[in-house]
């Protein structure tokens, strides 16, 4: 694509000043983050029970932030909107946990780990946040031993790893399919051990509806009691955000029901901006949609690559054939074909988008659907690929594959109603991850001083693309090892001067909180929350997904404020505000989804360039991968907010490479 | 599918709550459980009733939000063939013209807070009483430091899958809460990082959980038989153990 033809982003958007200082110390990338220990100020032990944070949500980032800063003697107010901070949706991590451990003696090293995800991320990352993301990596699994994680081992009783995509080396740590769940749950223990000594104070079923900004500084959060409907202000030293990703901006996705951009989009349109809110994360292999009534969509981890292979059949006409009566020399291995160093072990983005194109050629499998394509063409296309253990259970046998994947393969069974070990698996990609969020600097803060933002709410170390067992590494680096580390030297400063609620910037925060709930709630419109979220999920899934082009991103930005206006005028939330209302809850969450769904779209149009998840249809290479634009787009997108109905700004920060040399991306 | 609902409704924990029953067409087989709860809560918005609440979130069977009581068991486990969260529960396993009763869990220990959903406080407090392992960040020697047998580590694992959903409490004649305490003692007493609080963890484990209102457990088994990780009853043998072991050590606090 060529740069120089006018850009129509520009119409939605102004540019501000670029951003330089990111905080990290100078010096070679091995001393900085030993020189910010360092450098960064202390608070006595003595004077941090006097200090209060705030952190909003109980998953790997929230989580091991709160229990490390209540062993560390903060007072830690905690909030979750789930009813036990165990629930969080770290716990549906699946695969695996990547740590520079070089337990395996295959030349892994920090360096190694620091290169893989920069390249995974398509050169899209901070190099120095990724550095120190690989450097804290080992600490991480030394520390979940220690918490009686269960990890697998082998019968020498050490640990045991494998493979993820992206990588040659087998750095991935795991407990069988549910390595989030038993990360989760020792950050959960670790959290409540916290509670019974009175260092945490844990609100659960409190969801944050507003920040609390005071003479430029975050001084704390509005809450809604999701069972009596309380409107509340808290107010503390500093708040630090861990409300995860928003990858429910697209309705079907693999996050759980209620997660949601609230927490973040309240504080971006207090100030805090946002960061590349267009790199969103297609995982490839997920249970293909069944119907219009679904809600929800299920990973099935990314280890199956490991073992499983997938392919399409040669011929579109044996898509309708028992993929077992389909003969090897008729079956297309396509990803072991076009990509023969890594294999079935590419990168998500590339796998999703193989994929897509294989069933975009009419080789997909499994039931027909009608699509609309965003030339407005209608056709008949199958969206599945099949993921095939037969070749493993040859080789290994059942019982082998039944050790390493049981619980995926029966969790297959159970929503399908097919048994993978006999029929290959079907899947195809669905959203998964949002490597978008929260703009941090070095120290984890956000653009309004006191306000931290850790785990996928920020945007920090995967670029344009996150490489698997990379989420749940990132999500306790920053809640165990970086955070802890760096908020001190904020708090050192502190306490701030005391406030209360007749405090205008507190009362303004209730107030504009109880204002919007009484909206939703007084329109008494004719359609459902639900019927408004899948719409714009279908206008994103469409528009915003895994191929992008600048006209249908155009269309999806007014498709966004047609129904936005609508939604606010024609909403329908049953009953009470000041109950147990599960439908107030959502549609507070839709309505910021909407403002989001825009910014995304905006960001997609003016990055004119294809890196990582983000795949603009006008920039590829001849043989269809994503091509980048360096000299034009190797920055951070980092978006203010600027007002209701007004041009969000960009601020540009450049992307320095030191010791990293900018390279195309290769798998093949 | 055509189904006819009987679902409890319940306006706050206050309340006086009774079944009301709902007519349900066009249900298909591929859907969830929660799915069908889904169109159901739509057809009511349309009717301006208000839903049905119900608590779910990661709808993957591991969070362990969701839970109600189907058809008399918790969970729906007489309506699958293996073991199953809510969530996990499809519409395939029920047929046209059934009738589906659903009901929260029923436990002193878990006051229904609105129609489905129950508060399941008590379980955190049960684990903050003892369910960890004393390990402040930053102070733990290298992960290879100690091996732990891999058998002893598998077991281990097992119990640590519990998802600490409740239905064990629910499907209870005593409304114990045993199998989920234990599941927490057997996963840690079962590495070697969990041995040095052993015993003191046992006996404050058992104490708040009677503290919070859950009854004795008298090895019925109805729990493990619902439960949705397949936590083997054989773990409540292993507090058993545990707990009597630890009376002849001075450590922790006294059960009374």
């Amino acid at each position: 694509m060529t740069t120089t033809a006018p850009d129509p982003a520009l119409s939605y958007y102004t540019l501000g000043e670029e951003i330089h200082d990111t905080k990290a110390p100078g010096g070679p990338i091995e001393k900085k983050w030993p020189t910010r220990q360092f450098e960064a100020k202390l608070v006595n032990p003595a004077n941090r029970r006097k200090l209060t944070v705030i952190i909003v949500g109980t998953g790997l980032a929230g989580g091991a932030a709160a229990a490390s800063l209540g062993e560390a003697g903060y007072h830690v107010i905690n909030f979750c909107y789930q009813d036990s901070p165990r629930r969080a949706h770290s716990i549906a991590a699946q695969g695996g946990i990547n740590a520079a451990k070089n337990y395996k003696n295959d030349n892994d090293s920090v360096q190694r780990l620091f290169y893989d995800t920069v390249k995974g991320g398509d050169y899209r990352a901070r190099e120095t946040n990724v550095y120190r993301l690989a450097e804290v990596s080992a600490s991480i699994i030394d520390q979940c031993v220690a918490q009686g994680v269960p990890f697998a081992r082998e019968y020498g009783g050490l640990l045991d790893t494998r493979s993820f995509g992206g990588v040659q080396v087998q750095r991935t740590f795991y407990a069988r399919g549910q390595t989030g769940q038993q990360l989760l749950i020792g950050a959960y223990q670790a959290l409540e051990r916290q509670v019974n000594a009175g260092t945490v104070e844990m609100h659960t079923r409190h969801e944050m509806v507003e920040l609390i900004v005071h003479d430029g500084r975050a001084r704390g959060v509005v809450t809604r009691d999701m069972v009596t409907g309380a409107v509340e202000a808290w107010l503390a030293d500093a708040v630090v955000l861990a409300t995860g990703g928003y990858g429910n901006v697209f309705f079907l996705s693999t996050n759980a029901m209620g997660c949601n951009v609230t927490a973040t989009w309240r504080a971006h349109r207090k100030g805090a901006y946002f960061g590349n809110p267009c790199f969103t994360q297609i995982h490839p292999t997920c249970i293909p949609v069944h119907g219009d009534t679904q809600s929800k969509l299920t990973l099935m981890s990314e280890s199956l690559r490991n073992d499983g292979r997938i392919w399409v059949p040669k011929r579109a006409e044996d898509a309708e054939k028992d993929p077992r009566q389909i003969p090897e020399q008729d079956r297309d291995y396509y990803l072991e074909r076009i990509y023969p160093a890594f294999g079935n072990l590419v990168p998500r983005d590339i796998a999703s988008r193989q994929a897509k194109n294989m069933c975009d050629e009419g080789r997909g499998v499994g039931p027909e659907v009608t699509e609309v394509t965003q030339e407005g063409e209608s056709r008949q296309r199958r969206r599945g690929v099949y993921l095939d253990f037969s070749d493993a259970i040859d080789r290994l046998g059942k019982k082998a594959v039944e050790a390493k994947y049981g619980n995926l393969f029966d969790m297959y069974e159970q929503i399908t109603g097919e048994n993978p070990y006999e029929v290959p698996m079907r899947i195809y990609p669905a959203v998964h991850y949002t490597m978008g969020g929260l703009w941090v600097d070095y120290d984890l803060s956000s653009s309004i001083p006191g306000l931290y933002v850790c785990g996928e709410a920020n945007f920090s170390d995967h670029g344009a693309n996150r490489l698997g067992a990379s989420a749940l590494m990132q999500g306790l680096a920053d809640g165990y090892f970086v955070l802890p580390n760096t908020i001190n030297d904020y708090l050192s400063g502190a306490p701030f001067e005391k406030l209360d609620e007749r405090t205008p910037a507190v009362a303004e925060a209730l107030s504009s909180a109880t204002g919007r709930i009484d909206k939703l709630m007084g329109i008494k419109g004719n359609r459902s929350v639900d019927s408004f979220h899948k719409e714009l999920g279908s206008i994103m899934w469409e528009y915003c997904g895994m191929e992008r082009t600048e006209a249908g991103l155009q269309k999806a930005i007014e498709l966004i404020r047609e129904l936005r206006s609508e939604y606010w005028s024609n909403v329908k939330v049953t009953g009470a505000a000041e109950d147990f209302n599960q439908a107030l809850e959502k549609a507070g969450r839709v309505a910021d989804f909407m403002e989001l769904a825009e910014l995304m779209c905006i960001d997609a149009l003016h990055r004119r360039e294809s890196c990582g998840g983000h795949f603009r249809r006008e920039s590829q290479t001849e043989d269809g991968e994503a091509l980048r634009d360096d000299e034009h787009f190797a920055y951070v997108a980092a978006w203010e907010f600027t007002g209701d109905g007004q041009k969000p700004t960009l601020h540009k920060e450049p992307l320095e490479y030191h010791f990293i040399e900018l390279k195309q991306r290769s798998y093949k | 599918m055509k189904i006819t609902l009987r679902i409890w409704r319940q306006a706050n924990k206050d309340a006086q709550g009774k079944m009301q029953t709902y007519q349900l067409d066009n249900v298909s087989e591929e859907m969830s459980f929660l799915e069908m709860l889904d169109l159901l809560n739509e057809q009511l918005t349309d009717q301006d009733v208000e839903p049905v609440a119900f608590d779910h979130d990661c709808r993957e069977g591991i969070c362990g939000m969701c839970g109600v009581v189907i058809n008399g068991a918790p969970h729906g486990r007489y309506n699958s063939p293996v073991a199953t969260t809510t969530c996990q529960l499809h519409m395939r396993n029920f047929k046209d013209g059934d009738v589906i009763d659903i009901e929260p869990w029923r436990a002193g220990a878990f006051p229904v807070i609105k129609d489905l959903a129950v508060d399941r406080s008590a379980f955190d407090r049960i684990i903050q009483a003892g369910g960890y392992i004393s390990v402040n960040t930053g102070s733990a020697p290298d992960a290879h430091s100690t091996p732990a047998p891999k058998r002893e580590a598998d077991k281990a694992f097992d119990a640590a899958t519990c998802i600490g959903c409740g239905a064990c409490v629910a499907a209870c004649p005593n409304s114990s809460g045993m199998l989920f305490t234990s599941a927490k003692i057997a996963h840690l007493a079962n590495l070697p990082q969990g041995q040095p609080e052993r015993r003191l963890r046992v006996k404050a484990m058992v104490a708040a959980h009677d503290e919070n209102g859950f009854g004795g457990c008298t090895n019925v088994g109805e729990c493990a038989a619902v439960c949705p990780k397949s936590i083997p009853l054989e773990s409540i043998g292993q507090l058993n153990r545990d707990l009597i072991a630890s009376l002849f050590r001075g450590d922790g606090r006294t059960i009374s």
